[in-house]
């Protein structure tokens, strides 16, 4: 926190220093004429189409949707170091929302993180991201949303701390930060390598979840897929140093997003459920080019790690293993083993542990988080279903448990502070795990997705 | 009514032909149907029929201790409470003094199933009947001897009483046989006007066990010395047993036995968890073959439509041909579906010198212990079946099934008792399944808009292999001597199986019904709450709406234009007026649907009208409020009634949003909650209503299964009316939905 | 063998420590309101309560329990004197076929001591890992809101004179 200080000490000063002019043109912006509302704009439903494909990608519903509220009416509080950002209204609502915004306003609070009124936005609308998104796409998803219905809900009041909470300081987080168009083709790869570049760095933002930020909360670019923490969750590193025990390549990626689930890795479970759910509807070709961009960001493994890997899968079989005698054992033989070491296959029987990532991370966090709050059904569908400990095991009995499952399910050194992390854990639930919609869609066997 | 017949012991013991009447097997005597041709021979009425002796229904001890007697079984729906109800009042004794005993092969009468929603119109009847009767006994006994004339003589809390005061209690007067005699066809009834019992809301008296840990359920029950078994079944149907080394299994801490015999495959342990894990090594190291002999799940309907089938007419009607301005024609399909039982099936066992006996939860003690001692090849007199509660079982599910597998281990260890439980996914996978059905639908719109022609097909299989043979059962179907599955028939009508409601109650000028039947079954079916009722009414419901739509009427409108049935009207308006249904009511993202039937046409009568929420994003439709009216005759315990009808739309909202199950080429893969969802209280409604139109003096009417059709087809109006898109293949799924807005 | 603290009293036990306690709490110590409806932890029927939380007793192995109080529904009272709860799911005949309803209780009976007076989005998600296939939802919530006016009530009995309140 002393250095974030000292950096906004820093800029203020410039600021100052510059002269109100300076100041001006930095941070002002004009307004766009509304649009009339009650004029309804027709779209192309193919158009439509698309921008709802486009949506599903870009996550909006996550951010956008709250649980019990309407669809993209807003309101979900988005944590961030400096306090809560909630999200705004995009419905085509005059007042509350978008209605009165001409797909020009809409573009630019895309590529510049601008409304139609001219007011900076928070970079928790990651048009970091969205920077990259290209005219045609935009056109589809402002298609998309002004065909939603119309909701009354007016935004609320962010929770952040001043001087973040004035929008010039966004203004100089933008002179920083904000990289315009930074995806650029690459011609020496193929088109959907491409396609997949141009996606994940642009509507899917997965390196605003999975980049570690610097102390004024933006990404760091050398740091590149390294592993993010967002909403008291750890997002894998997805690059060079991912943790998997097992390595992902284009296949396993492209399946994992789109049904949710791989046998080789697990379940994708917390803010990633939804993600998930969202590319269950999205075209295959787009899913796999993300997974084609992405399993190069991976990198091919060398010999010895497929190795390993591939070791890992042999032995990942329910165990006639003798229960050794520790805590850990037998909290593992009467808690997990009946689901985690049943002859199922995932998504219904729970992963071997010895793949998965949350066992072998540097990380604990997600693996407590799991433990204390389970897999809750999705509604109506055919999806996992994984019991909460949180109250059954004090936090000392689910340090010992995950000690015990970093031993015996993982190559890596032993994980310390178990404890402390997990009366943390406890204590600060989830944003995501409350107040988020949830996924609508659940993982799925492929042989049944779509069934009845 | 007549002077009930005072009945000479001497002269019944001589065979008077006048006292003894003719059984017969037929459907339940039901007062209230038009006259057809010749009258049948007087038979008393429900269960009478079949067990006319009235000690069969009501003992009555020296110390005036009354036990009523039942062969049919509590499922949770209320009828034990239901029937000393009706006994209390028709003997006029304290609720209280009563007691009930169900289902018992050994000191019950034979009512067959408990099932069919019979329950009220067979036990009901009888057990009204017969309290009536002996009543009217236990008064001739006190005339004659206190000497006065039997018609200044009351009855009050178990006492006859006479004008002068002079008492007498019900326990002095029962002598000898007195009761042993055969029931009257005619009973002298109470009043309903003057019912203290009948018709209230008596709290039921298996609930305040159930909510302090009494004993309740089979699953409670434990005996001396009893030990635990699980089951070994095979992977999917038709599975054989190749191989299994068993020597490390029969070595497990407190494994007493391992049992294999052909395909049966069992452990037994003196503790339950160490028969659970047991169970898991013995799975572990059995082999099976298996053979890919499943239908493709996605080509359901045509693999079904595909399998020979025997078409029969069932209903007929030409007038003059009237001329018909719009045709249409729909084709609604529903998958296998699960009952689901939340306490997977159980059973305890006991084979002790020569004789068995079992503690089960089937629906049928009699069929049962037929069907176990076909299997064991004793003779049935050295079996015995008690009926002890399980888990709602909505039909046929595992039951009888886990009485078999019990019976079958429980010979193997002579003298000890055994108890069978199977485990979630046993019970999933296994539980013979609602039957897939297929139904297409053409009518005609004639002038004025009223329908003029209306044809309805239906593909089905039976909906029962209930025992009936040793073969119905899976243990008997595995051994190594087998019993082959009995060929399945159609059950007949007017109760009818896949043809069930398919006759429409509607009055149509011209109609045809033909009732196809598959008696292949390549998936392991059997009843299932409401049987073929839930998807013939689910499609004639939902195309009288397609019709109305067609008529531009409102749909409530347009189902009183065709139906004359007096009651049925009733309660189609009740429902409408209650709900508050308004024509062409609209709300943004709501939508409202109607429908109505008359259980099998012969039960009871039920319209139910619900309001829906439809997310458009994400295709999501949620029960808002329904709103339900139902005649069933004379009620005896409405909060009952009403508790079952709730319970009714609650779980056919579940049916007909979520439910199907699921299987690849070999095997079923909807084999737990994960993967076979049902309703969880995040999508339960906000409100649930039911008006009950009390008919009094009239006929018992089966409630327990009324709802089931028409809260499907209510649902499926509502999600067109809101979506404006029309759904006919069941299960409605958020998925489903979506497609169809979005198309 | 282990000492485990059931209703208020202590029990030695002879099972092996991954024994879940629902077999212990039914076979060992013959209380029958916790049940078996799935033994994975899908549908609620064998909830107990553990040191004062509600607790899946079918994935809770007899490990997790050293030092630990369970209240199953028999040690919240009997049919003579029943608990707040126990009268509510009377009162309110909140049950069909019942073998949900012991689970259900218990989950209430922990919500209750918590919060007082839960609301009906409050419920409904307390009762979420909770599967009824009768489908008496609707009592159930019922049952929850008169348990919690009936639990009102009972605190707001007399003080006896003279006390230090």
């Amino acid at each position: 926190m002393k250095k974030k200080s000292g950096i906004i000490g820093g800029i203020l000063a410039v600021l100052l220093v510059g002269g109100a002019a300076v100041a001006f043109a930095i941070a002002w912006r004009p307004a766009i004429a509304a649009i009339d509302p009650g004029a309804r704009q027709t779209f192309d439903p193919a158009l439509v189409k698309r921008g709802r494909e486009l949506a599903a990608i870009g996550n909006c519903n996550s951010c956008h949707t709250v649980r019990g509220g309407k669809n993209f009416a807003g309101g979900l509080a988005v944590p961030t170091p400096f306090g809560a950002v909630f999200s705004s209204n995009i419905t085509p609502d005059p007042e509350t929302g978008i209605g009165s915004w001409p797909e020009e306003a809409f573009r630019r609070a895309m590529r510049a993180g601008v409304d139609r009124e001219g007011r900076h936005l928070y970079p928790t609308f990651p048009y970091d991201h969205f920077t990259n998104v290209s005219d045609d796409d935009d056109r589809a998803l402002y298609a998309f949303l002004m065909t939603r219905a119309p909701v009354r809900a007016p935004a609320r009041e962010n929770q952040l701390s001043f001087p973040f909470n004035q929008r010039l300081v966004v203004a100089g987080w933008k002179l920083l930060f904000l990289r315009r168009g930074t995806y650029q083709p690459d011609p020496s790869k193929s088109a959907e390598w491409n396609h997949g570049a141009y996606l994940v760095q642009g509507l899917a933002h997965c390196g605003a979840c999975h980049t570690p930020r610097n102390a004024l909360g933006a990404e760091r670019p050398s740091a590149s897929f390294a592993g993010g923490d967002v909403d008291n969750w750890h997002a894998y590193a997805i690059n060079t140093q991912s943790p998997a025990p097992v390595p992902w390549d284009a296949d396993a990626l492209s399946t994992y997003l789109r049904e949710g689930v791989h046998p080789d890795h697990g379940t994708a479970r917390g803010p990633m459920a939804e993600v998930v759910s969202n590319l269950s509807a999205v075209p295959a070709s787009d899913v796999h080019a993300i997974a084609t961009y992405m399993a190069d960001v991976f990198g091919a493994p060398s010999p010895d790690r497929k190795r390993q890997g591939e070791a890992v899968v042999a032995q990942a079989k329910p165990g006639a293993a003798s229960v050794p005698d520790s805590e850990g054992a037998k909290i593992y033989a009467g808690a997990c083993a009946s689901c985690h070491e049943s002859s199922r296959p995932p998504p219904y029987g729970g992963i071997h542990l010895s793949l998965s990532t949350a066992i072998s991370a540097s990380n604990p966090r997600n693996l407590a988080n799991i433990v204390l709050s389970g897999v809750r059904p999705v509604e109506g569908e055919r999806s996992p279903i994984m019991p909460s400990f949180a109250a059954s095991m004090n936090d000392r009995e689910i340090a010992v448990l995950l000690k015990y499952l970093r031993s015996r399910f993982s190559q890596q050194p032993a994980w310390s502070d178990l404890e402390r992390m997990i009366t943390e854990a406890r204590r600060t639930q989830t944003a995501f795990v409350q107040n988020s919609a949830g996924p609508d869609n659940a993982p799925a066997d492929p042989a049944q997705r779509d069934k009845p | 009514m007549n002077a009930p017949v005072i009945v000479d012991r001497r002269r019944m013991l001589t065979g008077t032909g006048a006292l003894i009447v003719s059984f017969s097997l037929t459907s339940a005597f039901a007062q209230d149907q038009g006259a057809p041709a010749a009258p049948p021979p007087p038979s008393p009425p429900g269960s009478l029929k079949t067990s006319p002796y009235l000690d069969s229904w009501i003992r009555i001890d020296a110390d005036g201790a009354i036990t009523v007697f039942t062969g049919k079984a509590e499922l949770g729906q209320g009828f034990k409470t239901a029937f000393q109800q009706i006994a209390a009042e028709e003997l006029d004794v304290p609720f209280a003094s009563l007691k009930v005993v169900t289902a018992d092969t050994k000191l019950t009468a034979n009512e067959g199933y408990t099932s069919g929603s019979h329950s009220m119109q067979d036990s009901g009847t009888a057990i009204q009947n017969a309290a009536a009767q002996v009543r009217a006994l236990l008064m001739a006994e006190a005339a004659k001897r206190l000497d006065v004339a039997v018609e200044g003589l009351r009855t009050e809390a178990g006492t006859v009483i006479t004008p002068d005061g002079r008492r007498m209690r019900y326990g002095e007067l029962v002598a000898d046989d007195m009761l042993h005699v055969q029931a009257q066809p005619n009973s002298k009834l109470k009043d309903p006007a003057t019912f203290t019992v009948m018709g209230q809301s008596i709290a039921r008296v298996d609930i305040p066990a159930k909510v302090t840990g009494g004993a309740a359920y089979v699953q409670d029950v434990r005996l001396p010395g009893m030990v635990h078994a699980r089951v070994v079944r095979p992977p999917s149907y038709g599975a054989q047993l190749a191989g299994c080394d068993t020597a490390a299994v029969e070595k497990m801490s407190g494994v007493l036995k391992v049992i294999r015999d052909g395909n049966f495959l069992a452990v037994v342990a003196e503790k339950e968890f160490q028969a659970v894990k047991a169970m898991q090594a013995l799975e572990a190291a059995a082999k099976w073959q298996e053979s890919a002999r499943l239908p493709k799940q996605d080509e359901l309907p045509s693999a079904l439509m595909a399998l020979p089938s025997q078409g029969t007419t069932i209903f007929e009607r030409s007038a003059v041909s009237a001329s018909s301005n719009k045709t249409i024609e729909a084709t609604y399909t529903r998958p296998y579906q699960a009952h689901g039982s939340i306490g997977p099936s159980c059973a305890v066992a006991q084979f002790i010198d020569g004789a068995m006996t079992v503690w089960s939860h089937t629906q049928g003690v009699y069929p049962d212990r037929a069907a176990i001692a076909e299997m064991l090849r004793m003779p049935p007199a050295s079996v015995r079946v008690v009926h002890v509660e399980g888990s709602g079982c909505y039909g046929h599910n595992g039951a009888d099934d886990a009485a078999a597998d019990a019976a079958l281990i429980a010979r193997a260890l002579p003298g000890r008792p055994v108890r069978v439980q199977w485990m979630r996914e046993q019970e999933h996978a296994w539980e013979p399944f609602g039957p897939a059905m297929v139904t297409k639908l053409k009518a005609s719109l004639g002038d004025g808009g009223r329908i003029a022609d209306w044809q309805f097909e239906v593909w089905s299989n039976t909906h029962s292999m209930r025992p009936g043979g040793a073969g119905c059962m899976l243990a008997a179907q595995h051994m190594a001597q087998p019993f082959a599955v009995p060929a399945a028939k159609p059950l007949p009508l007017p109760e009818g199986g896949g043809d069930r409601n398919a006759i429409p109650i509607y009055n149509f000028t011209n109609a045809r019904v033909v009732h196809h039947f598959i008696p292949d079954m390549p998936v392991r079916i059997s009843a299932m709450r409401a049987l073929g009722a839930y998807h013939n009414v689910f499609s004639i419901e939902s195309f009288m709406d397609e019709l109305a739509v067609l008529a531009n009427t409102d749909p409530v409108e347009f189902r009183l234009q065709h139906l004359d049935d007096a009651r049925g009207r009733d309660v189609i308006e009740k429902a409408a007026k209650e709900f508050g249904w308004r024509k062409g009511q609209q709300a943004p993202d709501r939508g409202f649907g109607f429908a109505f039937a008359r259980y099998k046409n012969l039960a009871a009568y039920c319209a139910i009208a619900s309001e829906v929420e439809v997310n458009r994003e994400t295709g999501r439709a949620r029960l808002v409020r329904a709103v339900a009216a139902v005649d069933s005759g004379q009620v005896v315990n409405p909060d009952g009634l009403i508790n079952q009808i709730e319970g009714a739309i609650v779980q056919s909202t579940s049916w007909t949003l979520y439910e199907a199950v699921t299987f690849d080429d070999t095997r079923i893969t909807s084999i737990d909650w994960q993967t076979y969802p049902i309703l969880r209280f995040d999508a339960v409604p906000d409100r649930i209503d039911v008006h009950i139109i009390n008919r009094p003096g009239k006929p018992f009417l089966g409630s327990g299964e009324t709802g089931q059709g028409p809260a499907a087809a209510s649902l499926a109006n509502a999600i067109a009316n809101a979506t404006g898109k029309r759904l006919r293949n069941l299960p409605l799924t958020r998925k489903r939905i979506k497609d169809a807005i979005d198309a | 063998m282990m000492t485990l603290k059931v209703n208020g009293r202590d029990h030695q036990v002879d099972a092996e420590p991954d024994t879940p306690l629902l077999y212990v709490l039914r076979d060992d110590l013959g209380l029958n309101a916790a049940k078996f409806g799935c033994g994975l932890g899908q549908c609620g029927s064998c909830t107990v309560i553990v040191d004062g939380k509600a607790v899946l007793s079918c994935v809770t192995p007899l490990a997790l329990l050293d030092g630990k109080q369970v209240t199953t529904l028999e040690g919240l009272g009997s049919v003579a004197e029943p608990a707040p709860i126990q009268r509510a799911f009377m009162e309110e005949q909140a049950a069909q076929c019942g073998y949900c309803i012991a689970g259900m209780m218990m989950r209430a009976q922990a919500l209750l001591q918590r919060v007082r007076k839960p609301t009906d989005e409050q419920i409904r998600a307390e009762l979420g890992p909770h599967l009824c296939r009768c489908g008496t939802h609707m009592r159930i919530v019922r049952a929850v809101h008169r348990a919690a006016r009936l639990m009102d009530t009972a605190s707001l009995a007399p003080v006896k004179e003279g006390s230090a309140q």
